[in-house]
């Protein structure tokens, strides 16, 4: 587990000082695979780094399992981080080892026999599926297979906590995701807690359980993937949500007065949205033919998100009025979020 | 062979003797001068760097000193460096002429050049790699031994030969100390003694010098990048 208590980080950039952290309370359990996300500049590589003090808090207590990483002397510090992985945006291989060497770095004076280094780098190089490379240099890989060696060397010392920072921004989208099943794949068969910083939605979408939203320094929502996405309560979380969904776009085809969303008289558009993960029931189907009115679907986006769906669509609502009130109210009784985005009604 | 020498070198010939204990003197003064300077300006490059505002050992007093040190130095032209050291010459070498008495000033011309190549050289180390070295628990000795040395073996041998070729250079007014060597050996006979033939042959053997430790240099720069 790890434990961030009251953590605030401050630096002094020309004179002028720049409060990166303010104040971040975080936990982070066992067998998470936690998300920090933020736009640039958020301050979430920061808070990752007062993990395993590459960047020392200036106020705050950093605890891992029970011991106070802040706490600790250099050489104990030291000993700690053997025990929490990293890895990095630009992937920080060694350019003069081989992936063999950049693998066993971590391992000298770990107290083991050349033979069981030699082993253990293969293992390793298996897991994260790139043994053939062993001899190559990092500058003859591609930036998917670099990372996997930075995944690689960062599981040497069987770390307990790996923490990745940017790991897929430099990758393109496929690579990305090739990535990612590795992180779970790790997190699933080694055990190992994994703490996320990305600034793509996508990402926290793909593989996190839980996320904590940070904005100017300020961890401004957190909690479980599904209710976040669900449920957004912040307005920098709900940007985020924007990207990777386009159940938002109704707002800006409206703002545009776009034909798809022009309306005839008594009808509405409106976005319903999971905000449970309940979605057995055919609830489209349930109101059409229960209240008797239409439903014109614009567009819709259901994703599989922790293994319940997510999303909703946008609709054209037309029928009898008072029945489409009912409609409506029915579905919301049925715990689907009802948004009317634009009301013809009023023109009647 | 020796005839068409003779002919055409007539002043070098006649000084072989001579001519050859000024090639051996330069190489001495060029190797003890050179090997020793390059551990003390490895030792001084590596302190700059981990001593400097965010370097792993950062000591702002340390750098500081060693900072201004080394501009102090370097500030100095070597023809009165070479005089001006002769009493701590005398210490350390007990004499302040002839070969031994060069060497404290060679060193002490060198060192603060060769520091700051092997500032530069370590300095090009990424970042990303020593922030990596430190998430995986590595020591500062660790970090300067597995990195920075490590990543910078093509660098420094950059910096080593620009320092060696300027070191032969230096050589040259060793001469003003008595030491003997080529530039001594040029000027002596080939200017005063308007035996240009001299200057000629000594210009060519310095140079073959100098090309020698540029090929050694490529090479090793080229076996040590991937």
């Amino acid at each position: 587990m790890i434990t961030l208590q009251n953590i605030s980080k401050t630096f002094i950039d020309g004179g002028k000082e720049v409060q990166a952290v303010k104040d971040v309370n975080l936990t982070i359990h066992d067998g998470d695979i936690f998300g920090i996300i933020g736009f640039s500049g958020a301050g979430k590589s920061t808070l990752v780094r007062c993990i395993n003090l590459l960047e020392r808090p200036t106020s705050g207590t950093v605890t891992v399992d029970d011991k106070e990483i802040t706490a600790l002397s250099a050489k104990e510090l030291r000993k700690a981080r053997k025990k929490i992985g990293m890895i990095f945006q630009h992937f920080n291989l060694m350019p003069s080892r081989t992936i063999f060497g950049n693998v066993a770095y971590p391992l000298k004076g770990s107290g083991l026999s050349k033979q069981e280094i030699a082993d253990k780098v293969h293992n390793l190089l298996d897991l994260v599926g790139i043994s053939e490379k062993e001899n190559a240099y990092p500058s003859q890989l591609s930036g998917g297979q670099k990372q996997r060696v930075a995944i690689a060397r960062a599981l040497a010392n069987d770390p307990k906590i790996l923490l990745c920072d940017e790991a897929t921004s430099a990758l393109d989208p496929q690579t990305t995701k090739s990535i990612l099943k590795l992180l779970q794949k790790v997190n699933e068969t080694l055990g190992i807690t994994i703490v996320v910083i990305t600034h793509e939605m996508d990402v926290v979408k793909e593989i996190c359980n839980r996320v904590a939203v940070m904005d100017h320094g300020n961890v401004v929502e957190e909690g479980e993937v599904f209710s976040i996405f669900a449920t957004p309560q912040n307005k920098v979380t709900r940007d985020f949500i924007k990207t990777t969904s386009n159940l938002q776009k109704i707002e800006e085809l409206v703002e545009a007065g776009s034909p798809v969303v022009a309306l005839k008289p008594g009808e509405l558009i409106v976005r319903l949205s999971y905000i449970e993960k309940n979605a057995s029931e055919p609830l489209i189907s349930a109101v059409t033919e229960k209240f008797g009115i239409i439903l014109n679907i614009i567009f819709a986006d259901v994703e599989i998100v922790q293994n319940a769906p997510i999303g909703g669509t946008v609709a054209i609502v037309s029928g009898d009025k008072d029945k489409v009130e009912q409609a409506l109210a029915y579905l919301k009784e049925k715990n689907v979020g009802v948004e009317v985005i634009k009301d013809g009604r009023a023109a009647e | 062979m020796a005839e068409l020498l003779n002919k055409i070198i007539p002043n070098v010939m006649n000084k072989l003797p001579d001519f050859l204990a000024a090639i051996k003197d330069t190489l001495v003064m060029v190797v003890w001068s050179g090997s020793i300077a390059f551990v003390l300006g490895l030792i001084l490059g590596i302190i700059i760097v981990v001593t400097k505002p965010g370097g792993i050992l950062e000591n702002k007093v340390l750098y500081q000193i060693l900072d201004k040190l080394i501009n102090f130095f370097r500030s100095i032209p070597f023809i009165i460096l070479l005089t001006w050291v002769i009493p701590l010459s005398r210490a350390i070498m007990g004499t302040a002429i002839n070969v031994p008495g060069a060497i404290v000033p060679l060193i002490m011309g060198t060192v603060p050049f060769f520091s700051r190549q092997v500032e530069s050289a370590l300095a090009e180390t990424d970042p990303g790699l020593i922030e990596a070295a430190l998430s995986m628990g590595s020591g500062p000795l660790e970090i300067i031994f597995r990195v920075y040395l490590r990543e910078s073996v093509a660098a420094i041998a950059r910096g080593t030969t620009i320092t060696a070729i300027s070191l032969v250079g230096l050589t040259a007014m060793a001469g003003a100390v008595g030491s003997g060597g080529l530039g001594d050996f040029a000027i002596r006979y080939g200017h005063d003694r308007n035996m240009t033939d001299v200057t000629w042959v000594t210009v060519i053997v310095v140079f073959i010098l100098v090309s020698i430790i540029q090929v050694i240099g490529n090479i090793v720069v080229k076996k040590n990048r991937h």
